[in-house]
């Protein structure tokens, strides 16, 4: 890619008033002023938007990664022959927790465990494992049976084959699966303000408990960056690994 | 030299393959023939161990296949099958060395061995090396497959309808070059088809299957002279017998030493049938013979054809 596409893509922009909004919220405070001329304080003051970015994005990392992680296996494990009958299964019970509102996940996992991170990690987690475990295990069977053969053919080993030939074909579609889940779970991890956790939706809950309106247009104008953001780096993922596949 | 021996194999109680013997000995280029559903494609697949058979022994040179693992059985048996199966994530370089990688060998020996197959196959190793499968034609994909199939020097390459899928002037090249190979490398080849005028070229002995037995093995000449029961005959094909006849015999054969003739040569490792389709095009009843330098050892006439 040339310097000049580089520069052009909106990754970087996006990416700019990303940060510039994080550490300098107050530059648009005549903004908000104009707009809500009765309203004090404009900017949300309780925590720095940096600080409640990284709660955040911590919330979303271990939560994405666990769920990577254990989906994944989870469609290894069902697309090989010792774990097939498995299928349907895992199949059902990541569909269930799907279908689960994150909300209700949080209400039956606060009494068991407390307020604060943990519970929110773990609906994130239950709520984020479907795509996964759906487009890994259609990447896996997505292997085109000839390569597959070839490879057992020619002498791989069942986990040679694995690492070599079906993860690598499979990647882009299994990428795509993160691709979705960690997105909604950005835009998801806010209502673990709810039971305490800190992320970029408490200026939004916040606002608007105590009806300040400026506050929620920051929080959600941020989430909405972090989000976009975050898919744009996962386009760029998907790009290089295509590209160096020669497609 | 690869021996089965009383092999069968069923599936859902179903005998796909039937106490089936048979021995190829070693330089052999022997062709599993048969229509789909025979049971040619699960015997060579057993060869590897892809496929497991329920009873009988298949030994190469000797030693039971079921004394090694899959995997180093496999990495010592070139495969190469009708869609490739090149992986296509991997350049043509990095799938031709797939083999020599598995067992280990220096970097620079798999870089001299990648470059001496691309060369053998005619294919500039500059041009290829870097390439992807999805980058090259069928026939390219192909000639990539077998090359793969060839990186580790094996002494046996199993071959199923590997050229079934190209076109018919890119499967006549293919065939020719598998030939110069094989008479190149002296290796043991068995390749599964259900075409008989590809078999009846390639082959040195032709294993006629159906519904899971071996009906005759011979050589193509054999084959077509002494079919051993109707099946055959039908198989073979009543209809141009004479011309397949034409095309498994060798000018070689049937040259006259020291005579002259004018018109363009016909190589002495050409078939009758060629000889036939040059003199028809030429409008002649006799062409000159040439050996591999291209020098010219004598003539062939029309007569000899039918001799």
């Amino acid at each position: 890619m040339s310097g000049r596409a580089w520069f052009a893509t909106p990754l970087l922009w996006v990416g700019l008033l990303f940060a510039a909004l994080l550490l300098r919220m107050d530059l648009l405070r005549p903004v908000f002023r104009w707009a809500f001329p009765e309203t004090t304080p404009l900017i949300y003051d309780r925590a720095s938007f940096l600080e409640l970015f990284v709660a955040h994005l911590t919330l979303v990392a271990v939560a994405g990664f666990g769920a990577a992680a254990v989906g994944v296996a989870l469609a290894i494990f069902v697309t090989r022959p010792a774990g097939g009958q498995f299928r349907t299964m895992v199949g059902t019970l990541a569909a269930v927790g799907q279908t689960f509102p994150p909300v209700a996940v949080l209400a039956v996992a606060v009494p068991a465990i407390g307020f604060g991170a943990r519970p929110t990690v773990i609906a994130l987690f239950v709520y984020g494992l479907l795509p996964i475990i759906e487009n890994a295990v259609a990447g896996l069977e997505g292997v085109p049976h000839d390569v597959r053969e070839a490879a057992d053919g020619v002498g791989l080993s069942s986990r040679q084959r694995l690492f070599a030939v079906e993860l690598p074909l499979a990647a882009p579609v299994i990428l795509a699966g993160i691709r979705v889940s960690v997105t909604i779970a950005i835009g998801t991890a806010t209502i673990g303000s709810t039971v305490g956790a800190l992320t970029l939706g408490t200026p939004i809950f916040d606002g608007l408990v105590a009806n300040k309106l400026p506050f929620v247009i920051e929080g959600a104008v941020l989430v909405a960056l972090f989000a976009i953001l975050t898919d744009m780096l996962f386009a760029r993922l998907d790009h290089w690994l295509r590209r160096r596949r020669g497609l | 030299m690869i021996e089965l021996d009383r092999v069968t194999k069923r599936y859902d109680g179903r005998s796909v393959v039937d106490d089936l013997s048979l021995t190829i000995r070693s330089g052999e280029l022997c062709v599993l023939l048969g229509s789909s559903g025979c049971g040619k494609s699960t015997t060579l697949r057993m060869i590897n161990r892809l496929v497991t058979a329920d009873a009988g022994t298949i030994r190469v040179d000797g030693k039971d296949i079921i004394a090694f693992a899959p995997e180093v059985l496999r990495r010592r048996i070139g495969y190469a099958i009708q869609s490739t199966g090149l992986f296509p994530h991997w350049t043509v370089a990095d799938n031709i060395a797939t083999v020599p990688r598995l067992l280990d060998w220096p970097g620079p020996r798999i870089a001299a061995r990648v470059k001496e197959l691309l060369e053998l196959f005619r294919l500039d190793p500059a041009a290829y090396r870097g390439k992807y499968p999805h980058q090259l034609s069928g026939g390219e994909q192909q000639r990539v497959g077998v090359a793969r199939a060839l990186a580790a020097d094996p002494e046996l390459l199993l071959m199923d309808e590997p050229f079934a899928a190209v076109d018919p002037i890119t499967r006549d090249a293919l065939q020719s070059e598998l030939l110069r190979i094989h008479r190149a490398t002296g290796k043991t080849i068995v390749f599964v088809t259900h075409d008989i005028e590809e078999a009846l070229r390639l082959a040195t002995l032709i294993a006629v299957m159906d519904q899971g037995h071996i009906v005759q093995s011979a050589t193509p000449l054999d084959l077509l002279e002494h079919p051993a029961s109707d099946f055959v005959r039908d198989f073979v094909g009543r209809q141009g017998l004479g011309l397949k006849l034409l095309s498994v015999r060798r000018v070689a054969e049937r040259v006259r030493r020291g005579e002259s003739a004018p018109g363009e040569s016909l190589p002495q490792e050409a078939s009758l049938r060629d000889a036939l389709s040059a003199m028809t095009a030429q409008r002649t009843d006799r062409l000159p013979v040439a050996d591999p330098a291209g020098r010219p050892i004598g003539i062939i006439t029309l007569a000899d054809l039918v001799r």
